[in-house]
């Protein structure tokens, strides 16, 4: 295996450049999927049937605390990504646990959200405007929730392995993957929440 | 009991059973003949665990081709059934079944294995690469694509079939309306081959965006490889969309949402629009390579360079951005309004403009060319008048006044066939032909293959001309039967005397298959069609490494300038090559896929459970795995080569 080292590690070699084209690419199918969820939220965000509107039931604290949570750790993966550039391992280990452990925080406040909507009357069988939002969260959710078992074992080899060309591509990939579903969640709260509270 | 209650079919019928019968005889008949001649061990070696593109793409074409025989015999029955008037051969419910099976089939079990298929075999030749960027993942998606096709294919003896259509429209697929499961063995089935489709679709971007041969820049790539490159980017941007509303339709089936119910909030036409805003696209993905493969059979047996290089790429980037504009022409009559159909209806007449310059630009390339009438050559040339007809009815059907007459009628049912045959199916029937010796080492027999052009091109004009007419009367397609007074039998008859003549076409091309392996001399050398593109440049059938030596390529017929003009392909000499190891971890993710999808299908919570875990478990296990690959050694190499007859 040839390794370039002008480059970064993560870019050393042309199957791990190719990773990360290819994650790119699966980032641009991930717009579309998040898209079509969004263009369908529009489509349905008044059919509210018997049910609750948004108004009605969003709250904005746990909205808010969801929001600095997950955007700080969109900041520790980059921190993550920097240790990792200059080849501080014990740094990108915590940098990494600290992302995860924001990620369940995160999640963790979600799932009370949803608990709450529950008591509120807002299920996924309540009408077309809480199926769309439940799903568009849930899909989010399930995101977040997937990343953090992904990010986990990357975390679990680069503590084994160390700094390798696969070990800091997979890295470096993740943090893209983190960062989409940041962006994502930038969407959910200008799109969802704060036009629903409008 | 009552657990296993659900699994019987809702409406049972004496064909169903004998299938029942068939599909058990058949299975018990490949594990025994498996078992009596051994071949387990080098079944799961060299096809099930393998990640080598060529063996990927020849599994999609022979899963394709089954499905082909699956769905064909959809068709067949169909005909019958509506071959005279009052026909009692079916019942309504099974007549929907079998209409809505034939589609799905032949759609996403057919027509996107073939072409994925080709793909795989061939992109990867052209353009001198060892394999594709992510060899396993291929193999994953191929698997996860025949785990969706075994998926559906089950649903007709395990709990009934889908009947609302391969379009599926809301509330009609909705439980009110239909009520087995046929509908989650739709939901599912193409659920989990998308995901492989999609996979395949990141996969090819990027094999040719990076792994091109030196000198192969974008614009001196084989015409096929562009069109292999514009399908996948369309495949990355619509197969999102149907993942979303595939998701939303099992959550209202089985978990009692109201996404595209008519109460409650709910919006039922969401569902036509999201089906189409992928499935359009969809049509496109089928039809570009296709065309890419019209392309480098006309040149080659023209002997002639493509006409138009430029305006062929440029025409197929306008048509993959004109098919995500293009959705609403599939339900002008939903009331959308006279503005909406009509920006729908002129973007759809636009795309009549880029197609018709492909196919000025294959009239061109045989302009003073030398033809020769070779099989490939012949489905070629019945293409470009059959398809331009089904263009031109296609442009009738996009003034959406007039479709207020034509919508849903045999008009509509005799227009796309009348593009997706001649389109895909004899693009399809070319490749495999222009393509078998590459993969074999030997070639069809032209005779046989002749006659099946024959019968399949005459059966085909009798099969769907006079739909044109019965449709432009009033003959409203997925209806299982009419009265003899609607004066529809005559015709209708015709349509079944050319299905015969099609099924007759495609029992030739198989005897073909029989025959030329039989009969036909292996020593084809490397280039028996006079051929062009790189793909050429190396043995037949093809060593697993695919080039000696990595080929330096100046344009985009590297193979015919090594030829005739003097031009070095191979200037490094052989030294050892890297190859991926092969892995039994697709065949196993996508068994738990099969569980997984089978289980939600039927709502057993425990199976969705456990199999999920598996497709964990299995990924988990993937991450963690340490796998460099391996090298085939110099020697090694030197000597296949000199059993192929010498490298150059």
């Amino acid at each position: 295996m040839k390794i370039d080292h002008s480059q970064p590690l993560e870019y050393g070699t042309h199957q791990n450049q190719m990773n990360i084209l290819g994650f790119w690419i699966f980032l641009g199918a991930e717009i579309m999927l998040f898209g079509t969820l969004f263009a369908s939220y529009f489509t349905l965000e008044n059919g509210v049937g018997n049910g609750p509107s948004g108004a009605e039931i969003f709250e904005i604290t746990p909205v808010l605390m969801e929001t600095i949570i997950l955007l700080t750790s969109s900041f520790t993966i980059g921190l993550a990504t920097h240790a990792m550039r200059i080849n501080n391992k014990k740094a990108t280990l915590a940098f990494l646990a600290i992302t995860l452990v924001l990620g369940l925080s995160f999640l963790s406040v979600e799932v009370y959200e949803f608990i709450h909507y529950y008591h509120v009357g807002a299920t996924l069988q309540t009408s077309g405007f809480t199926a769309i939002l439940l799903t568009t969260l849930g899909t989010h959710g399930a995101h977040v929730t997937f990343g953090l078992f992904w990010g986990f074992f990357i975390l679990l080899q680069i503590k084994k392995r160390g700094f390798t060309p696969e070990t800091t591509n997979k890295s470096f990939i993740f943090s893209l993957y983190w960062h989409f579903l940041d962006v994502v969640w930038i969407f959910i709260f200008s799109f969802i929440y704060l036009k629903g509270m409008m | 009991m009552e657990f296993f209650e659900r699994f019987a079919i809702p409406h049972p019928s004496p064909l169903i059973y004998a299938s029942m019968v068939a599909i058990g005889l058949t299975l018990i008949a490949i594990v025994i003949g498996i078992t009596y001649f051994n071949k387990w061990g080098y079944l799961w070696r060299e096809w099930l665990t393998t990640v080598d593109h060529k063996r990927i793409g020849i599994m999609y074409m022979i899963s394709a081709l089954l499905m082909l025989f699956r769905g064909g015999a959809d068709a067949v029955m169909m005909r019958l059934q509506t071959a005279v008037p009052d026909n009692a051969f079916l019942d309504a419910q099974h007549y929907n079944e079998v209409f809505t099976t034939h589609g799905v089939v032949m759609i996403f079990f057919m027509a996107m294995a073939f072409v994925i298929g080709l793909m795989n075999f061939v992109v990867p030749l052209q353009i001198g690469a060892r394999d594709v960027a992510f060899p396993r993942l291929n193999a994953i998606s191929f698997w996860l694509y025949f785990a969706g096709a075994m998926l559906f294919n089950i649903s007709f003896v395990i709990g009934g079939s889908p009947d609302a259509g391969w379009t599926n429209y809301f509330p009609l697929a909705g439980t009110d309306f239909s009520e087995s499961v046929g509908v989650n063995y739709y939901m599912w089935s193409l659920q989990i081959s998308g995901i492989g489709t999609l996979m395949t679709g990141i996969n090819f971007i990027v094999t040719i965006l990076k792994m091109r041969a030196p000198g192969m820049k974008l614009m001196k790539m084989p015409m096929f490889t562009w069109s292999a490159l514009i399908t996948n980017v369309i495949i990355v941007f619509a197969f999102p969309v149907l993942t979303i509303a595939l998701l939303m339709g099992t959550f209202d089936r089985q978990f009692g949402t109201h996404f595209f119910a008519s109460t409650n909030g709910g919006m039922d036409m969401l569902w036509a629009n999201l089906f189409w805003v992928w499935g359009h696209p969809e049509v496109y993905i089928l039809i570009l390579p296709a065309f890419g493969i019209y392309s480098e059979i006309i040149a080659t047996f023209s002997q002639r360079n493509l006409y138009g290089y430029k305006s062929m790429v440029g025409s197929m980037v306008i048509i993959s951005f004109l098919s995500f504009l293009v959705w609403v022409h599939h339900f002008f009559t939903m009331g959308h309004g006279a503005l909406v159909n009509g920006i729908f209806s002129i973007t759809t007449m636009a795309i009549a403009v880029p197609t018709g310059i492909k196919i000025f630009n294959w009239l061109l390339t045989m302009w003073k060319g030398k033809i020769r009438f070779t099989v490939p050559m012949l489905y070629s040339l019945g293409f470009i008048p059959l398809f331009t007809i089904g263009g031109v009815t296609g442009v009738m059907l996009a003034i959406a006044s007039a479709d207020y007459q034509y919508h849903n009628t045999m008009f509509l049912v005799a227009h796309f066939h009348n593009v997706i045959i001649p389109g895909v199916v004899f693009a399809m029937l070319a490749g495999l032909t222009y393509w078998w010796p590459k993969m074999f080492g030997f070639m069809l027999n032209e005779r046989i293959g002749k006659w099946g052009f024959w019968f399949l091109s005459i059966g085909f004009v009798f099969a769907f001309f006079p739909m044109y007419i019965t449709g432009l009367d009033g003959q409203a397609r997925r209806m299982y039967t009419y009265s003899e007074a609607t004066g529809f039998g005559p015709l209708n008859m015709l349509s079944f005397f050319g299905a015969g003549l099609m099924a007759i076409a495609f029992a030739l091309i198989v005897y073909n298959v029989y025959y030329s392996f039989r009969h036909s001399p292996r020593n084809v050398g490397m280039d028996p069609w006079n051929a062009r593109s790189l793909e050429w440049a190396t043995q037949n059938p093809v060593p697993e490494y695919n080039f000696a030596v990595t080929p330096v390529v100046n344009s985009s017929e590297a193979f015919w300038d090594s030829k005739k003009n003097g031009h070095q392909l191979f200037k490094d000499k052989i030294t050892k090559i890297h190859m991926p190891n092969n892995s039994g971890m697709p065949i196993i993710l996508a068994g738990f896929f099969f569980i997984f999808g089978f289980s939600f299908v039927f709502s057993i919570w425990i199976g969705v459970i456990v199999s999920a875990l598996g497709i964990l478990g299995t990924m988990a296990y993937r991450s963690f795995e340490n796998d460099h690959g391996r090298y085939i050694s110099e020697e090694e190499i030197k000597e296949t080569e000199k059993e192929y007859g010498g490298a150059k």
